[in-house]
């Protein structure tokens, strides 16, 4: 089983922040991981993305160039990737930005009303954890507890707070997916 | 053990501390800056020194007088900044002072770009300063072997008084992978007492240098050199094989480019073409007798060697093969990777399938 990822979006959406937490948790639970970013001339306001690879066996390579499953955060993203998404493949759409559907009819699309959904939980800095809890439920390749323990290992102290807030963040997620 | 995620460049760096070295002497560049951004906070804490120089000229002779104490000690760069630490690096080989110099290599020539690329073959191996000098070269296909080709580096290059670089390029130092922080192979490291470590008036001067004035002298020295690089030629040579018994194709490629052939070996492998990979991984010394042995199967019909460049680790294959075995081609410059695919189609053609 290998997932190979693409995360996509404006720079300052968290998408490097998904990349990452997917791949710590792939890791966590003994899989075998890479995390590739993309780096350049990218400006304040630029799209960027990240290459993720989860997989049981070992990786050859972290480019991913036909990913299993697109997670695109902004319009950019989606236009660019849709076409190299795998047949069968899932497509994640953050549709508070995204304001198009997915065209294609072979792949499965998922729509999460990211920004919406955290300013409800009253901090819009969580909209990336809406979108991780999504793809979690809908992939059901990690535990969401692989997820928590690493929160509470990040947010210690006067931030401890904030583990509660993305855990109900990525409960809010997954119950986007149908 | 317990694995860690590390970023490349940040396992380069915390590798480096791991080893023991506590002086780092650099200038920033992409895609090699998490390196000094890691030390500038962390060498501190250890009592180390950690200082970004006004250039890379500064920094490798910085490098050349703390190597020259005695100490472990670093410098890191890309492509455009390891070119201007050439000279620094023929003084260092020429008055035998260890140092690990890391390149994490971007497109060239001239300034190039930040993306990926593997253009420094010749400069690394050949060396880009004057004179009949090398440099151990170790290349790491993944952050793990970053990670543990680092530490090997700075024993190395204390055994033999030698700079060694170690020769990653940008996606191996942006990408992160889970790194295990085991123990290398322990090895036996010789004293210093050539170090200009002050004589405390019971000793004579220690005195480091390059300049042999006389060309007898200077002739004496270059064959102690020799005969240092013939040893370092019979001993530190390293490379790895991959499914390379009975293949049809055999893939010669190092560091990122490897990992591109392997993908592509999976392809090849569902059209039922069986190949195999040859990966040096010390660039030099090269593992010239070590490939023509793997080439030299009846099985093997062509040598494709993979590079980010426009073909220049190609020549060591040629050296190698001595013509025995037909040999092509496939790489891009300038930033891009090949996909998997454009490799499996070339290895396709060079064996006319």
């Amino acid at each position: 089983m290998t997932n190979d990822i693409i995360i996509s979006g404006f720079g300052g959406q968290g998408v490097m922040a998904i990349g990452k937490t997917l791949t710590e948790a792939g890791m966590k639970e003994g899989k075998e991981v890479s995390w590739l970013p993309s780096y350049g001339p990218e400006m304040r306001g630029g799209t960027a993305n990240c290459s993720v690879v989860l997989s049981d066996e070992l990786i050859v390579s972290p480019i991913v160039l036909e990913p299993s499953e697109l997670i695109a955060m902004n319009l950019p993203s989606l236009i660019k990737f849709e076409p190299t998404v795998k047949k069968g493949g899932t497509i994640f759409v953050n549709s508070s930005v995204v304001d198009q559907k997915v065209t294609r009819t072979d792949v499965r699309a998922v729509y999460v009303d990211c920004i919406k959904i955290a300013e409800e939980l009253g901090n819009s800095k969580v909209a990336n954890m809406v979108m991780l809890g999504a793809y979690i439920e809908a992939m059901k390749n990690l535990s969401t507890d692989t997820i928590k323990e690493m929160l509470v290992h990040m947010f210690t102290g006067p931030k401890a707070k904030l583990v509660d807030l993305n855990i109900e963040a990525l409960k809010r997620g997954a119950a986007c997916v149908k | 053990m317990e694995k860690e995620l590390w970023k490349g460049n940040e396992a380069i760096a915390e590798a480096a501390i791991r080893a023991g070295c506590k002086y780092f002497f650099g200038y920033p560049i992409t895609p090699q800056t998490e390196v000094p951004e890691y030390l500038s906070l962390h060498l501190p804490e250890i009592g180390g020194c950690f200082l970004q120089a006004e250039s890379e000229v500064a920094a490798i002779n910085m490098v050349y007088g703390a190597g020259g104490c005695g100490v472990r000690v670093m410098t890191s760069s890309s492509s455009p900044g390891i070119s201007l630490k050439q000279e620094g690096i023929t003084y260092l080989c020429g008055s035998e002072v260890p140092c690990v110099i890391i390149n994490v290599m971007r497109g060239g020539p001239g300034l190039g770009t930040i993306q990926p690329a593997q253009g420094d073959y010749y400069q690394a191996t050949r060396g880009g300063g004057n004179g009949d000098y090398r440099t151990p070269v170790l290349a790491p296909a993944n952050v793990q072997e970053a990670a543990d080709f680092v530490r090997m580096a700075f024993d190395i290059a204390d055994i033999y008084r030698n700079p060694v670089m170690v020769l990653a390029d940008g996606m191996i130092g942006q990408m992160m992978e889970a790194v295990e922080w085991h123990d290398i192979e322990k090895r036996e490291l010789p004293a210093k007492p050539w170090a200009t470590t002050g004589t405390q008036g019971k000793r004579e001067h220690n005195v480091i240098n390059s300049l042999y004035i006389q060309p007898e002298p200077c002739a004496e020295h270059n064959e102690k050199l020799e005969k240092k690089y013939k040893l370092i030629e019979e001993k530190e040579t390293r490379y790895e094989e991959i499914d390379a018994e009975g293949c049809e194709v055999l893939f010669t490629a190092y560091g990122t480019t490897s990992r591109v052939c392997r993908a592509a070996m999976k392809l090849l492998a569902d059209e039922g073409i069986k190949a195999g990979l040859f990966r040096p991984i010390t660039v030099w010394p090269f593992p010239y007798a070590q490939l023509k042995k793997a080439a030299a199967q009846n099985s093997v019909k062509a040598v494709v060697v993979a590079e980010l460049s426009l073909g220049q680790m190609i020549d060591d294959v040629k050296i190698a093969l001595e013509g025995s075995k037909p040999i092509s081609f496939i790489g891009k410059a300038g930033g891009l990777v090949p996909t998997p695919r454009e490799v499996a189609d070339a290895a396709k053609k060079a064996i006319g399938r």
